[in-house]
């Protein structure tokens, strides 16, 4: 069979971070009263969501410390805080778990803001039924998930992570 | 390939041969369609089953010429519905050895088994009276299930133990994929009121000794339900000879439309059990108070019912029975080895189940090492061959055997050879794809 419907869906940029799978924990993630303790002595709020893609079962938790940032205090607080750090853990297909190794690179260290428009722009994308093309300069990485787009079934892949991530933003 | 394939287990009738299959598949117009520029290659009737063209007809002409309110109203078109809707549970159940008044019509095989639980479920808050005493659960008794149910066999169970206050148990199942027989017998106990169990598995495609399990319940005094949705549709079924209390069905697995299932009862239990869904059409005298109830099958049939479903239903038997299920099941048992056979020839598949010259039905799950089903999903269907991802509504036996999500292909009568043998030969392009080398 040819191909190259495969190639653009599975590019390689996604099938790489499925391998290598950016900011995963090996490990199972602490108990999460006990991370946040922690975390708080560092000065981090700690939050976190889980995701079942029920299609699949795939899942994934994110989990992520903010620290509100005094020096960019501006505006909006909760906007102007950084994503410090951020870890997640998940079992899935390599669309959903590239896309959760994408999301570790793309959001540590930006501010909420920042990342809820890069989440915007994502999703803007993915829901586009491959009638946006992604912008490289905004969306780095995210935009070989472009090709998804055009399989709506793997929307839901592809936004898992980001979903978790956003829950996680409004979290507790 | 096929000189590697052993006799089938169920080698007691002739399979059909590819070109009657060939024959077959001009009856079913889906079939002849591109999928993502490739010929259909549909292997996915253990999910759902594609409709001859007879049955789409039955349900048309039904609607067409027939249709009215049965068992209501005197006129002549409604008279005439109600005949043919009566007609179609006697086709069904004859198709599997049951009388009559011993075929409940339901929604699908999930509501069959929730009209059981929910019948025992009324039946523990009193309702019924005496007779239903029987079927009374509570602290101290025990629901047996197995590990490999689907959840439509395990989450009723999981409720109605919840809502009386019995103990849920199961059956383990075994490394193969079979049912571990030995430890059955220490689960089922003098406590055990039900035993539920499948026939054959929708995800190993195992089939479980139902003489067995059938003798452990009746040893103990417990109630036997057999879910029969992966067996009826692709092997001869007698409920009478099984000897079970209840067996449940859907209609869609089995050439029929979506919409209509079975309950199997024997009568003497459906005569004696409180009603599920309560409403018109299942009574006979009603005060503002109190209302007495049809006897069985009518008193589990609330509401109006899915006619054109049942009539379209009872076509798919008629084509089955006409293609003979004797034949049917031996065709699926070649094509279930011949899938065990090209799949365990594959590179980092792990089959699961059991392995080849063991009895299954005609489909086999698998898992692809360092690959997801959801991507060997997703490869495949670019080829046109649908297949099923995931966990099959079967959670705890694929924690069970150890994995989260697994690719199933599934076959049917209309299911021919080369097809089977397209999906082993993409499925070797997938690990490559990925970058995996076994």
């Amino acid at each position: 069979m040819t191909n190259s419907a495969m190639q653009q869906l599975y590019q390689q940029i996604i099938l790489d971070h499925a391998k290598s799978r950016h900011g995963a924990s090996p490990d199972e993630l602490p108990p999460l009263a006990e991370a946040a303790a922690a975390a708080d002595a560092r000065g981090l709020h700690l939050t976190e969501s889980h995701q079942v893609n029920t299609t699949c079962g795939d899942e994934v938790t994110v989990r992520m410390g903010v620290r509100a940032d005094p020096d960019r205090a501006d505006g909006d607080a909760d906007g102007d805080a950084v994503i410090d750090e951020l870890v997640w853990r998940g079992d899935g297909c390599s669309i959903s778990m590239a896309s959760a190794s994408v999301l570790s690179d793309s959001v540590r260290g930006t501010t909420v803001a920042e990342s809820r428009a890069l989440l915007d722009t994502f999703r803007e994308m993915l829901r586009s039924r491959g009638t946006i093309e992604p912008d490289e300069e905004v969306l780095g990485d995210a935009a070989a998930f472009g090709g998804v787009s055009r399989y709506p079934a793997r929307v839901k892949c592809a936004m898992l992570a980001w979903v978790a991530f956003e829950a996680a933003l409004l979290g507790p | 390939m096929t000189s590697s394939v052993p006799p089938s287990p169920r080698a007691n009738a002739r399979p059909l041969t590819d070109e009657e299959v060939d024959r077959i598949r001009n009856d079913f117009p889906i079939l002849a369609q591109q999928v993502n520029g490739h010929p259909l290659n549909y292997l996915d009737s253990g999910a759902t089953s594609q409709n001859p063209l007879s049955v789409m007809e039955a349900e048309q002409e039904f609607y067409e010429q027939r249709n009215a309110a049965v068992h209501r109203g005197a006129h002549t078109l409604a008279f005439g519905a109600t005949e043919t809707f009566e007609a179609a549970r006697t086709t069904v159940a004859a198709f599997i050895g049951a009388r009559d008044d011993e075929v409940v019509w339901t929604s699908n095989a999930t509501e069959a088994v929730n009209l059981v639980a929910y019948s025992f479920s009324n039946a523990s808050l009193g309702l019924g009276g005496a007779a239903a005493r029987r079927f009374r659960l509570g602290a101290g008794d025990e629901i047996v299930v197995t590990e490999m149910e689907h959840h439509a066999n395990l989450i009723p169970w999981q409720q109605l133990a919840l809502r009386t206050g019995a103990t849920l148990r199961f059956i383990p199942v075994l490394d193969d994929g079979t049912l571990d027989l030995a430890a059955a017998a220490g689960v089922v106990g003098p406590r055990t009121r039900v035993l539920a169990f499948t026939h054959a598995s929708n995800v190993v495609g195992t089939v479980n000794p139902v003489d067995e399990l059938v003798a452990l319940a009746r040893s103990v005094g417990a109630l036997v339900l057999l879910d029969a949705c992966q067996s009826v549709p692709h092997m001869p079924v007698d409920v009478a000879a099984l000897d079970v209390d209840f067996a449940v069905f859907s209609g869609h697995k089995m050439l029929g439309p979506t919409g209509i299932g079975v309950l199997f009862g024997k009568y003497e239990l459906l005569a004696d059990m409180p009603p599920f869904l309560t409403g018109g059409s299942m009574i006979t005298t009603v005060d503002m108070h109190t209302a007495e109830f049809l006897a069985p099958p009518q008193r589990f049939e609330a509401g109006t019912q899915r006619i054109s479903q049942a009539i379209a239903l009872a076509a798919a038997v008629d084509y089955l029975t006409e293609t003979g299920m004797e034949r049917i099941a031996a065709r699926e048992a070649e094509l279930g080895q011949r899938l065990v056979t090209g799949l365990t020839d594959i590179p980092g598949v792990r089959l699961l189940g059991p392995p080849l010259g063991v009895e299954r039905i005609g489909l086999a799950s698998f898992d692809l090492a360092g690959v997801h089903a959801h991507d060997v999903g997703q490869y495949l269907d670019e080829a046109g061959i649908a297949v099923r991802i995931g966990h099959h509504c079967a959670q705890p036996l694929h924690r069970r055997l150890g994995v989260t999500a697994s690719t199933r292909a599934s076959t049917y009568l209309y299911t021919t050879t080369d097809e089977v043998d397209q999906f082993l030969a993409t499925l070797r392009e997938v690990a490559p794809f990925f970058g995996v080398h076994s």
